[in-house]
């Protein structure tokens, strides 16, 4: 166990997926150790080797970007993914080959994943079930033969982490030395670490305060104060809890950094891209419309799109990720939806404890 | 008229291993001295490492001493020794006479305390496999069940001296029973079997010598050592014993240390891994993970000791389900289950079931219709994935992969406690998963399954308890409707089986009409109040709606539920 002076101490680390936030846990993770940076498209490789710099974040010199994922699943026994949610599990699939059982995989993608029959489509199926909704790391396990897996969540705007503001993130895993590894890998003196066993947990506290990320920005494109948003940000904890526990898990993970410290965290940014969409709704924008305008996926919109039909398997009352959706997909305005918030009738302050 | 199989592929088996002394088992009885010390002096360091302050150590001790106290006091069985009180009074002197000693000598009798109680632990546990009394047995064994079967089956006098019927007709193996053997002889087998009556040990036990198995090492539950005639049979087979009783720290390590390194020796093992007969006739759904946590720990061990270069052993884990028409027990073990069901207290153990209802209930099994059968699953590894029949382990695209690089971190192997714990429960969740594909649906599960059902639709307002309240004679069904709903019911566990999502046995196909027939009269056939049967009228009516509810679970856990209208 004591291996300081093994050159397997000296292996790079992975990172699959140069976007904001792939960009920024690159550049944490280049303090400590070398890293192999895998992106899909030849000119962002070529800016990055030449400019150093990439979506606003200056590279580190310690970032070798490259397109090759077999070589980057050779060099490194740690590999952190961080793509869209949407490209997860093709992504996935086409790293499986390469992977190992003594491979650690630690995602950062706060998303989900669907999987439907061959003739239905998110469009036309009306409820989702756990069985076609997963999270990251059951993909990751599900495509690949690795089981050392986590997740990476918590208050992260990739902007002010590449400023070094004070942050923190959580890494969960069932397994501790994943989690170890992860503060060993991540930890430095403006970046704290936390540890959390329940993954799933960790993850689908990400993924729903998107959802109210979403709707936050709504408020605030409305013009509305602090007090609405106190409102919303204490309602939506507890939604996300009765939403948590419908999808397996309890409800202690969504108290914590991951889940009030991000969910404040993005309820208070206009640099959060969910926020942006919310704001836009609010504006009267039509979803297309933010869409076509938009470099980089709101994770959100899909999310709530996910979780209003989850909801409506399971029975959970939802009124806020309902209400989203109906205005994202169908014609209820912004106002409208407020209107419905305001006079809904069942209103126990915690029902959760 | 009996329903026969009609692929009865069972053959007799030529044995893997010629002689006894070949047999690990044997091996490890031998050397049973050097064995039970090595067990004892490891366990003694690990718990030693649990607990590494004197202050905790001797915290343990006393609790263990306590626990032990109230057990005798509470719940003593026959198996018990007659000095146990003696014993763990004399250990409770020996703490308490601790205050008297100067500091520096404590920590030395805190250590020979704690060597009396794993040595008295390690020996209480240990088998003692004898191959004169195991040949007896087995022996024994296989000509009653031949006369039984043979007189009861041939209505001739003399029949009971004709080996026309062996036991090979009544319990069908079915499943990979080729691969088993191979792997048998490539690595060291644990055969994980569900456990749903207390029949199990025995029959297990005579599936492994006919598929021509050297006998494995059992974990039985203490409890049927209080039955003399299963005493008998267990120890000749083999078995160390499980006290479920027994909580405390020291007892737990040393059975899993007991386990562990036999597993390590090679020894071919076999435990019950839901711990207990599964109370609700359900598959089991979570699995003890004390015993499961030792063939983990025994690879781990395995490949840490085992140079790079050189072959190391590998452990294969082999699913096995148990089928049944009958459960001996089932009234009991539904009436424990009902009385728990949302409050979780402790119940004993007790056995209504003595040595002589033991045998009547053999002498009826085996003179009556009532199969059983037996499928052996894919083997696995210790994490769950396939092997094939090189004991190679595959992933899900059949790409060979090294279980050792599951142990690895940071290029090298480790061992951590913590990391053996999840994977344990990533294995249970494999094999609970393995039962239910491997689970052979009889005609008798079928009917019990839509009957109960069917008379839940029809009271959608009553939960469980409410509707086991309702009084029997109010409840039947039109025979004509029952057999829609079978039939529907069929076609959907074809699709799964298809899926390989389960398993069938071969008289559900054909005529529905014989398949209820079939299920009717072997649903829980020896029972005095039947679960399921038609009345005059030609309704499906039931005498004990318990049993009934006991007997459908078998099939719950495959979301079938939605397909009854």
């Amino acid at each position: 166990m004591t291996s300081k002076n093994s050159s397997s101490d000296d292996k790079p680390v992975g990172v699959i997926g140069a976007g904001n936030f792939g960009s920024a846990v690159a550049n944490l993770l280049a303090q400590h150790k070398k890293v192999l940076l895998y992106a899909r498209d030849e000119k962002v490789i070529k800016r990055i080797l030449d400019q150093r710099e990439n979506r606003g974040h200056k590279m580190r010199k310690a970032i070798t970007p490259t397109d090759d994922m077999r070589y980057i699943a050779q060099q490194c026994d740690v590999i952190f993914p961080i793509v869209p949610s949407l490209h997860f599990r093709s992504m996935m699939r086409k790293m499986a080959p390469y992977l190992h059982p003594y491979h650690i995989l630690i995602h950062g993608t706060k998303g989900l994943d669907i999987t439907l029959p061959k003739d239905q489509s998110i469009d036309t199926v009306t409820k989702l079930s756990r069985k076609n909704v997963k999270t990251m790391s059951e993909v990751m396990r599900e495509e690949s033969v690795v089981v050392r897996v986590g997740c990476l969540a918590g208050p992260n705007l990739s902007k002010e982490l590449a400023a070094k503001h004070p942050a923190a993130t959580v890494v969960a895993s069932p397994f501790n030395e994943v989690i170890n590894l992860g503060k060993k890998l991540l930890r430095n003196d403006t970046f704290q670490v936390y540890g959390n066993n329940e993954l799933i947990g960790v993850e689908l506290a990400g993924v729903l305060k998107n959802i109210i990320a979403i709707a936050s920005g709504a408020l605030s494109g409305m013009g509305f104060g602090e007090n609405a948003k106190g409102l919303l940000i204490s309602r939506g904890v507890v939604e996300m809890i009765h939403l948590g526990r419908a999808m397996g898990c309890s409800p202690k993970a969504f108290l914590g950094v991951a889940g009030i410290g991000d969910l404040v965290t993005t309820c208070n940014s206009p640099l959060s891209r969910n926020f942006q969409v919310g704001s836009q709704l609010a504006q009267g924008k039509s979803l297309k419309e933010i869409l076509e305008g938009m470099d980089e996926v709101a994770e959100g919109i899909n999310t709530i799109r996910i979780m209003k039909k989850c909801a409506d398997h399971y029975r959970v009352r939802a009124p806020i990720t309902n209400t989203l959706y109906k205005v994202m997909f169908e014609d209820l305005t912004a106002k409208q939806a407020l209107g419905y918030l305001m006079r809904y009738p069942l209103n126990v302050d915690i029902d959760f404890l | 008229m009996e329903v026969l199989e009609k692929k009865n592929k069972n053959k007799r088996y030529k044995p893997i291993l010629q002689g006894i002394p070949d047999w690990p088992v044997y091996r490890l009885s031998k050397n049973r001295k050097e064995f039970l010390d090595e067990v004892a002096q490891k366990s003694f360091y690990r718990i030693k490492q649990l607990r590494p302050t004197r202050k905790q150590l001797l915290d343990e001790l006393e609790a263990t001493v306590y626990r032990e106290q109230q057990r005798m006091k509470r719940n003593r069985w026959r198996v018990d020794p007659p000095d146990e009180s003696k014993f763990w009074a004399k250990i409770k002197e020996e703490l308490v006479a601790l205050t008297s000693k100067p500091s520096e000598e404590v920590d030395k009798h805190i250590d020979s305390i704690l060597t009396s109680i794993v040595d008295r632990y390690a020996d209480e546990i240990a088998g003692n496999f004898k191959p004169s009394s195991y040949r007896f047995t087995r022996e024994l064994v296989k000509f009653w069940f031949g006369r039984l079967l043979n007189g009861a089956r041939v209505k001739k006098f003399g029949a009971f001296f004709r080996n026309k019927y062996t036991l090979r007709d009544k319990i069908q193996i079915v499943g990979k029973v080729k691969a088993l053997r191979n792997l048998a002889r490539k690595g060291t087998v644990v055969m994980v079997p569900t456990h749903f009556s207390n029949l199990d040990s025995i029959l297990i036990g005579w599936v492994i010598h006919s598929l021509g198995l050297p006998a494995f090492i059992y974990g039985a539950g203490l409890n049927l050592f209080n039955m003399k005639i299963f005493a008998y049979f267990m120890n000749s087979l083999g078995a160390y014993k499980v006290d479920r009783r027994k909580k405390n720290l020291p007892y737990l390590e040393v059975l899993k240390m007991y386990s562990t390194i036999a597993i390590r020796k090679g020894a071919h093992s076999l435990f019950f891994p839901g711990g207990t007969r599964s109370r609700s006739g359900m598959i089991e759904k979570s699995l003890k993970l004390g015993l499961l946590s030792t063939t983990v720990e025994a690879q781990r061990t395995i490949y840490m000791e085992t140079p790079p270069t050189e072959h190391a052993q590998k452990i294969f884990i082999v699913p096995v389900t148990l089928n049944y028409h009958f459960v001996l027990e089932a009234p009991e073990l539904i009436d424990d289950y009902l009385s728990v069901k949302g409050q979780d207290r402790y119940f004993p153990e007790e056995d209504k079931y003595g040595s002589w209802q033991m045998i009547q209930y053999m002498i009826k099994f085996f003179s009556k219709g009532s199969n059983i059968s037996v499928s052996v699953g894919k083997a696995l590894d210790v994490m769950g994935n396939y092997v094939d029949e090189e004991g190679q382990s595959l992933d899900a695209n059949g790409r060979v992969i090294d279980t050792r690089d599951y142990f690895r971190s940071n290029g090298e192997l480790a061992a951590d406690h913590q990391r053996d714990d999840e994977y344990t429960r990533m294995l249970s969740q494999r094999i609970v998963e393995e039962y239910h594909r491997i689970n052979r649906v009889f005609a008798s599960h079928l009917v019990a399954f839509v009957a109960f059902e069917m008379w839940q639709k029809k009271h959608p307002k009553l939960d469980l308890f409410g509707l086991l309240r309702l009084p029997e004679e109010e409840l039947y069904l039109d025979y004509e409707e029952f057999k829609q709903t079978c039939k529907r019911l069929r076609k959907q566990i074809s699709k799964l089986k298809k899926i390989s999502k389960i398993g069938m046995a071969t008289h559900m196909k054909g005529k529905m009409d014989l398949v209820i027939k079939h299920g009717l009269e072997n649903v829980g056939i020896f029972h005095l109040k039947r679960p399921l049967l038609r009345n005059k009228q030609g309704q499906i009516i039931t005498q004990d709606l318990n049993l009934l509810y006991y007997y459908h679970n078998r099939l719950v856990g495959y979301d079938l539920e939605k397909f009854i209208i």
